[in-house]
């Protein structure tokens, strides 16, 4: 019998993001059950570790901001359930945080390799703090790597959402440390006859190219 | 959570989807908005009734089966 190959990879963005079936905190899940919803995964290198813990109680604490956005949040470690339960009930006892999202179990590394979760200069074993943002049609909207000793920044994360979901809602960009309620950048134009009109269409513009305008706060 | 518990009985959360399904067959968007319960959750949840028998699925809704009727009975 031919053995099963291995699937691996590093995704790109915009790309249908891998489908898989785990185990998790939470029953089994696949990545196809959050279809219609926004969805960031993301892994850590351990259980029981300092900067995780204070990652995930972190992670609580957006979640309900998250919610709103109509985003789930799902995280993996190459640890077992059994720690992974033994760790959540650890971060109430201890530090009063209830986890009230799902972590993936991923002891044969199964979604770490076909998300490029593991970087060996960083960990041959252990997953490096991966953030893939997944819309609802399961396409690989951003992706952050952060090494094992740096702590992700939830305020980008949020800020994130909000400006893929912005740029969704009313197809423009979003500048250099933009923020919800701050002008966004309408699209370039791609001829000349655009770029003159450009300037007669009642944006802010400082030339043809860099036009921006204001949308309603929250997409 | 999940539906199914080890011993192959509806958990509190498989009970709750088994009762919103009580006035008919539903898809996972309805019942996820009738129980409240995250659309992720659901669809798992439905994945594991059915395995157990408690559900039918047709046309993607859910409804259900004899055993599911005498679950919450």
């Amino acid at each position: 019998m031919e053995a099963q190959k291995e699937e691996t990879g590093f995704p790109v963005l915009g790309q249908t993001a891998p489908d898989f079936e785990a185990v998790t905190t939470q029953g089994t899940l696949r990545l196809s059950d959050y279809k219609g919803t926004w969805l960031i995964l993301f892994s850590h290198p351990a259980d029981f570790t300092p900067v995780c813990t204070t990652e995930f109680m972190a992670f609580t604490e957006i979640y309900d901001e998250l919610k709103k956005r109509n985003t789930e949040l799902l995280g993996l470690s190459v640890d077992s359930v059994s720690s992974h339960i033994a760790w959540i009930r650890n971060c109430e006892e201890k530090m009063g945080v209830k986890i009230p999202f799902p972590i993936i179990a991923d002891l044969n590394k199964e979604v770490a390799k076909k998300f490029g979760m593991i970087h060996p200069q960083q960990s041959k074993t252990e997953t490096v703090r991966c953030v893939f943002i997944i819309d609802p049609e399961s396409k690989i909207r951003a992706m952050l790597y952060y090494p094992l000793t740096t702590g992700r920044n939830m305020a980008e994360i949020l800020r994130l959402i909000d400006a893929l979901q912005t740029s969704d809602k009313y197809k423009v960009a979003t500048p250099a440390n933009w923020k919800p309620g701050d002008p966004v950048v309408v699209p370039p134009p791609s001829t000349a006859e655009q770029a003159e009109e450009r300037l007669k269409q009642g944006f802010e513009c400082k030339d043809w190219y860099l036009c921006t305008k204001k949308v309603p706060e929250g997409a | 959570m999940p539906c199914i518990s080890p011993d192959g009985k509806p958990t509190g959360s498989g009970i709750t989807v088994l009762k919103s399904l009580k006035e008919g067959a539903l898809s996972p968007e309805e019942i996820a908005s009738k129980t409240g319960q995250p659309l992720f959750r659901v669809r798992s949840g439905l994945r594991e009734l059915k395995n157990a028998g408690l559900v039918e699925e047709t046309q993607e809704k859910y409804g259900l089966s004899k055993t599911g009727e005498k679950a919450i009975q």
